[in-house]
């Protein structure tokens, strides 16, 4: 039994069977989410065996041979990020379960999630350049949805303007597509990547690098294309902005500009520089946007941006220390990023406001939300013993040890400037005096507490993931980037 | 070659219709026209001229025909464009029941 088809098929099998028979029963619609989501954890950590053990899985979809049929690949990269989004979105189906109750047509919430979740895990496993574009818009149309699930008029205004910024890009991911097929006359990527080795293109690689930075940069938010992300990210329900600053960024643009920047096309000094410049400058921008917020998930959607500039700094780099470090952050900023967002969705779940100036002294009455909120904004600002610090370390390292000096200097401001601005969440909404009208105020229900106590926990172990026993992991990872051209040659080996 | 320069001016008339225009309902026509025009361009690079379909008969050699991967790949294409355009024109109707108005510069509450 090949597993890889199953991290699409049992979502979409979910969704699908969720929207036929999820208004019968809310307790159907609970177990559904929640066994669909389980399953697919268990799958993607079972699946790591197969890297760790050297092998690579290649799955031929409906058993034509890859150059001309579609193929599903299992290497390290793909299973790194298996395990990354299936672990968030596990602990978020948990979390749904009390926090969608305030909502109606939850099973609708369920269906558009598991669409979610079938378009990420296909963008990560699929091996053909067309297949990761439908399942990059099927993700991506679930998420449009979802932003504006609240139906208020704010929600809606985000949506709009996510969805049409997103469908640009769309457009030019699109194009960019049509261009290397009408050069290489091929999509598989394994193929693409051997065409493209063999001629000699630097041109037309130039500008299809162009559009491509473009469409996944938007997808992925960097900086000159981010002015969706603020609105559109606090905008959903808290367990979906957790998902989508968790993961769809990063699945649907960091993954994407990886693979391809690195395993399609030769490597390329420019556009990975580019990369650079574009992931510092989202460094500081988001930062700085963020310092001035008083709604408190709009603060930490500011702070996605910036912390996206961190990965997207360590992977331009394109040295080996640089790309564990930014693989490393993406994993630690999946887990803290979706835990500060399940916080603020808990402080919402209870006081019913996100300003943080309303909120006040909430360490007594929230404990375990406080406690939690603390770890991860001890995580996201880099202070010793948590996960961030450690991801952040690698990456400064690595901008030292190319001699990009200026590069991790406007890292380390970064960082201090985000710790500033968690001081300022940890102040005023869980420190001081308890305000009068908060006083009745109740710890929420405890599939919110359990997703929360969970991430805290990932939080303070995922430090351990770069100590030497438990590196294969990650270095299995980053071995598939760095390979280059090589995944051409992986792949077609298990073909034959 | 001119047609291909056409196709990108197509493609520019959609970018500066969703780009400069207020209405939101000709920001959707202009987002439908960026989309088009990609689809053209798949199209036409799998055309060839004096080009048949690439359909296999018997007792017929077939020189020259068109390429049918492209035409596959923009049907889909066209499916996800669908879905998003209906997407796009219901949360307009929504839109308009909240705000009362079309124009994109007064449908501004989210600010910061």
């Amino acid at each position: 039994m090949m597993i890889l088809p199953l991290f699409v098929v049992i979502p979409l099998g979910g969704a699908f069977l969720l929207s036929l028979i999820g208004k019968l029963d809310k307790r159907i619609n609970d177990a559904l989410a929640n066994i669909a989501t389980f399953s697919l954890l268990v799958l993607s950590v079972f699946a790591i065996r197969y890297p760790l053990a050297g092998k690579v899985l290649v799955y031929k979809v409906g058993g034509w041979k890859p150059p001309i049929g579609i193929c599903m690949v299992l290497d390290g990269l793909t299973s790194f990020m298996l395990v990354t989004t299936n672990l968030v979105s596990c602990l978020v189906a948990i979390y749904s379960i009390s926090y969608m109750e305030r909502y109606t047509d939850k099973y609708r919430f369920y269906t558009l999630f598991l669409l979610m979740l079938a378009g990420m895990n296909g963008v990560i496993v699929t091996g053909d350049l067309f297949n990761l574009f439908v399942f990059l818009e099927i993700a991506s149309v679930a998420s449009y949805a979802l932003v504006a699930f609240g139906t208020e008029a704010e929600e809606l205004e985000a949506s709009f303007k996510y969805t049409i910024m997103s469908s640009v890009a769309s457009s030019f991911i699109l194009l960019g597509i049509a261009l290397l097929y009408s050069f290489s006359s091929t999509l598989n990527m394994a193929d693409m990547a051997w065409v493209l080795a063999q001629r000699n293109s630097s041109l037309l690689l130039y500008f299809v690098a162009v559009l491509f930075i473009m469409g996944f940069g938007l997808k992925a938010a960097i900086v000159p294309f981010h002015a969706w992300l603020p609105d559109a990210h606090p905008s959903a329900p808290a367990s979906i902005s957790a998902m989508l600053s968790g993961v769809v960024i990063k699945v649907l643009g960091v993954y994407t500009l990886i693979r391809i920047f690195f395993n399609l096309f030769p490597i390329n000094k420019t556009s990975l520089s580019v990369l650079m410049f574009l992931g510092t400058v989202s460094i500081l921008a988001g930062v700085i946007l963020a310092l001035s917020q008083w709604d408190f998930k709009r603060l930490l959607a500011y702070h996605s941006i910036s912390q996206i500039g961190y990965i997207i700094l360590g992977i331009g780099l394109g040295t080996p220390l640089g790309i564990t470090g930014a693989l490393f952050h993406l994993f630690n900023h999946s887990v803290f990023k979706s835990l500060l967002f399940l916080n603020s969705g808990a402080v919402v779940y209870a006081l019913g406001t996100r300003n943080l100036q309303e909120m006040g002294g909430l360490k007594e009455r929230m404990p375990l939300t406080a406690n939690t909120s603390l770890v991860a904004s001890m995580s996201i600002s880099g202070i010793p013993p948590f996960n961030g610090f450690w991801s952040k370390l690698w990456i400064i390292l690595a901008c030292m040890q190319s001699g990009r000096i200026l590069y991790a200097f406007w890292a380390v401001i970064g960082s201090i400037l985000t710790l500033a601005s968690f001081m300022k969440v940890q102040k005023y909404a869980f420190w001081g005096k308890l305000k009068k009208q908060w006083e009745s105020v109740k710890e929420v229900p405890w599939p919110m507490q359990l997703a929360m106590l969970v991430l805290a926990v990932i939080c303070i172990l995922s430090g351990f993931l770069v100590a030497p026993f438990f590196s294969a992991f990650i270095d299995s990872a980053v071995k598939v980037i760095l390979s280059g051209q090589g995944y051409a040659h992986t792949v077609f080996k298990m073909l034959r | 070659m001119s047609i291909y320069i056409l196709c990108l001016v197509l493609f520019c008339i959609g970018l500066y219709c969703v780009l400069r225009k207020r209405n939101i309902i000709k920001i959707i026509i202009g987002l439908g026209i960026v989309e088009y025009a990609v689809n053209l361009f798949f199209v036409l690079i799998g055309y060839q001229r004096y080009g048949r379909a690439p359909i296999l008969a018997k007792e017929q050699k077939i020189l020259n025909m068109v390429d049918p991967l492209p035409q596959a790949l923009v049907l889909t294409a066209i499916v996800i464009g669908l879905a998003v355009t209906v997407f796009m024109v219901a949360i307009a109707i929504r839109l308009y029941e909240k705000y009362g108005t079309f124009d994109i510069t007064k449908i501004k509450r989210l600010k910061g």
